[in-house]
């Protein structure tokens, strides 16, 4: 377990306020200034050296990222953009940072800016967050206050202001080219990679886009070292990680964690178990709920990195864990997530605009036992056609947990969805294809 | 995606109130000059905030006259966004979070009894006409489940008799106070606490 003087958010649970004089007191804003003193080489090698990857889902390394910003300031400004459009069900982590530790975020988001020669900083709050953005906004005023920003930003001669953009109820603007767009005040809808945003991003300038908690863990480890990071969990997988354990459990909770800490002694230990016992446990989503379920057999062994976590067919992305227990109906459970899916998908690409109301209600006939038997591996047909074949990962997202939930609860769909179909069709034809099209000769 | 109806009644005119305009100007100078669009999320919330907590289309016009963009862009954004209302909304509205990790700690049980006490349908006037509710998706605050938000103000840790008392008091017109129900400061494991044990009670 996590030492406490190694935990970054000293703050998480509120013990101090979150005002600049606490934050202060907590070791915020001490040698800003020497650290940017030390260049932008040094602070992108540090972050390179402490192995962070980004905290929103993806795990992209993060001082690679900063490395492909332009290193001179050309003809058109950069800009760094923080994604705090915390939507993806589990997840919670963002909004406490916002909340209780608003400070780390904006020293990270001064150091980040003089990083990659970014003198204007956005913040995407989603609009459901306003109290909490009011909170940051009133750290930020703190900030220029203080002199921490603003023309001489903590005495590092570097210009920089931070302006809170809220978004409004859209869970497709954490994609991160669907939140420029919504910022320059267009649909969210994502853009196509290549260019990505890091050359031609916000207004068509340079644009490094971070998750909230990816920045604010930057300021300590600079001032501990990158070595002390990557000394915590293990290679490729480093550092800690705030885990929010929600669902059926005793005491749902967040908790800063190390990396790979097993999954059983967080649901156990932190959470105070499963209700009913270990023994009643069903199965977990590991990662929001864009991730594959794990049953119970590997929730025992799991690991919580990102590395462990793809070995076992799922992903770490927010480390949002949803635990489900037995006294649930995991059909309805997964039924609830394609519903939600089918309410967030933008609209742009067909298989995921179409796809993700087709799955949805499948589910919801399959948890009521109306389904026939092979329309299981219709409904997993259906998964892998929209998983690779949309502008962005919200066709994996939805994809995967449909695509969990078969892999480990097939039988259980099959038991409660017997029937045989009324009217048999021919086997050997594609059922995806237009029908009426297959049955006419020269089609 | 999420299907958005256009209230039938709709106000001939509308005007932002000086103090508005005010605000307006200044998030506008948010933005790069010449990319004023960006401000137009923000003021479609100034202008809800205005507008009885929800946006009429003269509204969408004004604003389109007011940061030089076609109205069908703001049009757009309006219909895209799920947290503008484009038809009136209890002064008291309340959204009801049922996405899983809610719904696996009894959201359903709250939308019982949002049924029962406010309306029988989602998005009706109760009888005072004074609230609504809406079941919404995931509102992150997970941790905290099952919780809903009115208007600004998340309630969290519920149960249906606590609900029960929050939407007495409303009609009672008292204002309930928000957060955690169960007593909680924010999303630390309650009473079983293993980690920053030192800072605790600081």
């Amino acid at each position: 377990m996590l030492e406490d003087k190694d935990r970054i958010f000293q703050n998480l649970y509120n013990d101090f306020g979150a005002d600049l004089a606490s934050a202060k007191q907590r070791g915020d804003w001490k040698d800003t200034k020497e650290i940017c003193g030390k260049g932008r080489e040094w602070i992108i090698n540090e972050i390179k050296t402490s192995e962070l990857r980004g905290r929103g889902g993806a795990g992209f390394p993060t001082g690679l990222k900063w490395s492909f910003a332009p290193k001179e300031l050309g003809s058109r400004p950069h800009y760094l953009v923080i994604n705090a459009d915390e939507s993806e069900p589990g997840t919670c982590k963002d909004r406490d940072i916002l909340r209780f530790e608003p400070h780390k975020l904006i020293e990270g988001c001064l150091i980040a800016s003089y990083a990659v020669n970014a003198h204007k900083c956005y913040i995407y709050i989603r609009g459901e967050y306003f109290k909490e953005g009011q909170k940051l906004q009133t750290a930020i005023d703190e900030a220029y206050k203080d002199g921490l920003l603003g023309k001489n930003s903590a005495g590092t001669d570097w210009e920089l202001d931070i302006y809170i953009h809220y978004g409004a109820g859209a869970y497709i603007c954490g994609e991160e080219t669907a939140l420029l767009e919504s910022i320059e005040g267009k649909k969210g809808q994502p853009r196509l990679k290549p260019p990505f945003p890091a050359l031609i991003g916000l207004y068509g300038c340079p644009t490094i886009i971070n998750n909230v908690e990816t920045i604010s863990v930057v300021p300590t480890i600079l001032r501990r070292g990158g070595k002390w990071f990557s000394s915590l969990g293990r290679p490729k997988n480093t550092g800690s990680k705030i885990y929010c354990i929600s669902g059926n459990v005793n005491n749902p909770c967040n908790v800063e964690e190390e990396m790979g800490i097993p999954l059983k002694e967080l649901i156990e230990k932190h959470a105070g178990g499963v209700i009913g016992g270990w023994d009643n446990l069903k199965a977990v989503i590991p990662g929001g709920s864009s991730m594959p379920l794990l049953p119970k057999e590997t929730c025992e062994t799991i690991k919580m990195d990102f590395d462990a976590c793809v070995e076992n067919k799922t992903g770490l992305g927010t480390a949002g864990i949803v635990v489900i227990n037995k006294d649930q109906d995991i059909i309805k459970c997964m039924a609830r997530i394609a519903r939600f899916y089918k309410h967030e998908s933008c609209g742009q690409c067909t298989p995921c605009r179409e796809g993700s109301g087709w799955m949805w209600r499948m589910l919801e006939r399959m948890a009521k036992g109306e389904a026939t038997r092979d329309e299981v591996d219709m409904l997993l047909d259906v998964t892998k056609q929209i998983e690779g074949h949309t502008i962005c990962a919200f066709g994996e997202g939805s994809s995967w947990p449909v695509q969990g939930l078969i892999r480990n609860f097939k039988d259980e769909i099959i038991e409660r969805n017997k029937f045989d179909p009324i009217v048999k069709k021919q086997k050997d034809v594609p059922y995806l294809v237009d029908q009426h099209l297959l049955e006419k000769e020269n089609a | 995606m999420a299907v958005k109806k256009i209230s039938k009644v709709q106000p001939e005119k509308f005007e932002f109130s000086k103090k508005n305009k005010e605000t307006a100007d200044s998030i506008i100078k948010n933005y790069p000059s010449g990319k004023q669009q960006s401000a137009v999320m923000a003021l479609l919330y100034l202008a809800q905030k205005q507008n009885d907590n929800w946006i009429p289309l003269s509204a969408m016009k004004y604003i389109a006259k007011y940061l030089d963009m076609p109205y069908i862009k703001v049009y757009e954004v309006a219909t895209f966004y799920s947290m503008y209302n484009l038809t009136p909304v209890g002064k008291y509205f309340f959204q009801v979070c049922t996405t899983t990790p809610c719904m696996l700690r009894g959201a359903y049980n709250l939308v019982d009894v949002c049924k029962r006490k406010i309306s029988e349908e989602e998005n009706c006037l109760s009888e005072d006409g004074k609230t609504s509710w809406l079941e919404v998706e995931c509102l992150g605050a997970c941790v905290n489940a099952p919780m809903l938000q009115l208007n600004e103000d998340y309630y969290e840790d519920l149960d249906p008799t606590k609900l029960e008392q929050i939407i007495d008091k409303i009609s009672n017109n008292e204002v309930p106070q928000p957060g955690s129900y169960r007593g909680r400061l924010s999303s630390e494991p309650e009473n079983t606490r293993k980690t920053l044990i030192g800072n605790k009670n600081a």
